[in-house]
């Protein structure tokens, strides 16, 4: 159907997300991008953070890192290290995860190490950003 | 005839043998499953980022990146990703073999990841220019590393084009040798199209051929977007090799303790025919001796 996008959502060890939706909210590179359904083709690259899909005025948050996303007329391809549905989200294990990675890098790392830690804090920031949305008294 | 100390020498050692064989069969069969596992979570991405990168490269128009770009082969590399240790049946010798009918005149680099794969290019004498390890359980850092050695080797034009060989994990009973083309990147095949079986989790459909926008602008993205492929594609062969590994020794430790168990029962037939035979030997002489006298 043209007046649906699917969205998939996958990283290297699952498929994440599969599903027919109005819209998704996308974190680019360069700022937030709103997709609608029979958008240009268009590949582009996105940073750590949330993607809202909207099906039906339902909104489905979900906290991703940084990947690629390819996006159709009719689908969204989201190809990404890590994603997390909103519910799935521990926010007990998210905030530790987060310290973890923010003393790590006061320590003196090398640069292969400090990317992979400089992922890990992102990736716990943009859980815990998803989580706090819904529930602000956190 | 054999001795009954001799035969019953055999049996314990047949019997130790196969106690061993049986643990590293379990062993295997535990560790089987989780590299199973990983090997088949990975495909659906690999299978996506195959299937966009094969339509933007087909539509690139203007734009061109140095990894695209094939020139005339007049040095070939071969990354080999084998295991490090044997008893794993024919895994490693049967994607050798593929491996040496691909280079008769040995004009080929090597790069290895796996000790196998380094002995069989020391001992058939040919050219390794880098060896690395993986272990039990691949890290993408491991995979990293790979890359970016193929990858600057390929820049600073010491070699032409690369290819990765490694076995292809089927299912428990089949892992298929496969040599997939690593750079430069140009026809895409899917990576694990030719595998049948096992459910890639839902193929993801093609769309016909279209030009695509890129934001930011194309070297960017394509810029990060090509490394990353080639990372995940080296990522992806050592899954599939580790699960490869791990099924083809579970089963031939399998076969192994099954031949073992064949074998002690062979024997304990032998011995108690030996047993009897003497027990036989020594009432008949103690029957003529009382008989005589």
């Amino acid at each position: 159907m043209a007046n649906m996008l699917t969205l998939e959502i996958v990283t290297p060890e699952k498929k994440t997300f599969s599903e027919e939706v109005d819209m998704v909210t996308l974190p680019g590179v360069e700022g937030e991008m709103g997709i609608f359904p029979n958008h240009i083709p268009l590949l582009t690259q996105i940073s750590s953070g949330e993607v809202v899909a909207r099906k039906g005025g339902q909104d489905t948050l979900l906290a991703v890192g940084e990947g690629f996303v390819e996006i159709t007329d009719s689908r969204v391809a989201i190809m990404t290290d890590m994603a997390v549905r909103e519910e799935d989200i521990d926010l007990v294990k998210a905030e530790e995860a987060r310290k973890r990675a923010e003393e790590r890098l006061q320590e003196k790392l090398s640069d292969e190490e400090e990317a992979t830690t400089r992922a890990a804090l992102l990736h716990s920031l943009a859980q815990l950003k998803v989580k706090r949305r819904r529930s602000p008294n956190h | 005839m054999p001795s009954t100390r001799d035969l019953r020498r055999r049996i314990k050692s047949v019997k130790n043998t196969s106690q061993i064989t049986r643990a590293m069969q379990m062993v295997a069969a535990s560790k089987m499953r989780k590299a199973q596992q990983a090997a088949l979570s990975g495909r659906p991405y690999a299978e996506l980022m195959n299937d966009v990168l094969s339509q933007v490269t087909s539509n690139l128009g203007e734009f061109s990146h140095p990894l695209l770009e094939s020139r005339p082969v007049k040095k070939k590399a071969i990354i080999l990703v084998t295991s490090d240790k044997g008893l794993c049946g024919g895994l490693n010798s049967n994607l050798l073999r593929e491996v040496a009918k691909l280079d008769p005149d040995r004009n080929t680099l090597y790069i290895t990841a796996g000790r196998k794969g380094s002995q069989f290019i020391a001992r058939t004498k040919r050219e390794l220019t880098a060896e690395f390890q993986y272990s039990d359980v691949p890290a993408f850092t491991e995979a990293r590393a790979l890359s970016k050695f193929a990858i600057s080797l390929f820049e600073e034009g010491k070699v032409d084009q690369v290819d990765i060989a490694f076995t292809n994990f089927v299912n428990t009973l089949v892992q298929k040798p496969t040599v997939f083309p690593f750079l430069p990147i140009g026809e895409f095949r899917s990576f694990t199209g030719d595998v049948k079986g096992e459910d890639m989790g839902g193929a993801l459909e093609t769309n016909s051929l279209v030009e695509y926008k890129f934001e930011p602008a194309p070297s960017t993205v394509m810029g990060s977007l090509i490394p990353h492929y080639l990372n995940f594609v080296a990522f992806q062969s050592l899954l599939e090799a580790k699960a490869s590994e791990h099924s083809a020794r579970m089963v031939a430790m399998k076969s192994a303790t099954d031949n073992a168990k064949q074998l002690i029962k062979d024997l304990t037939l032998e011995f108690n025919k030996v047993r009897q035979a003497s027990i036989t030997q020594e009432i008949l002489e103690i029957a003529t001796a009382a008989l005589a006298v």
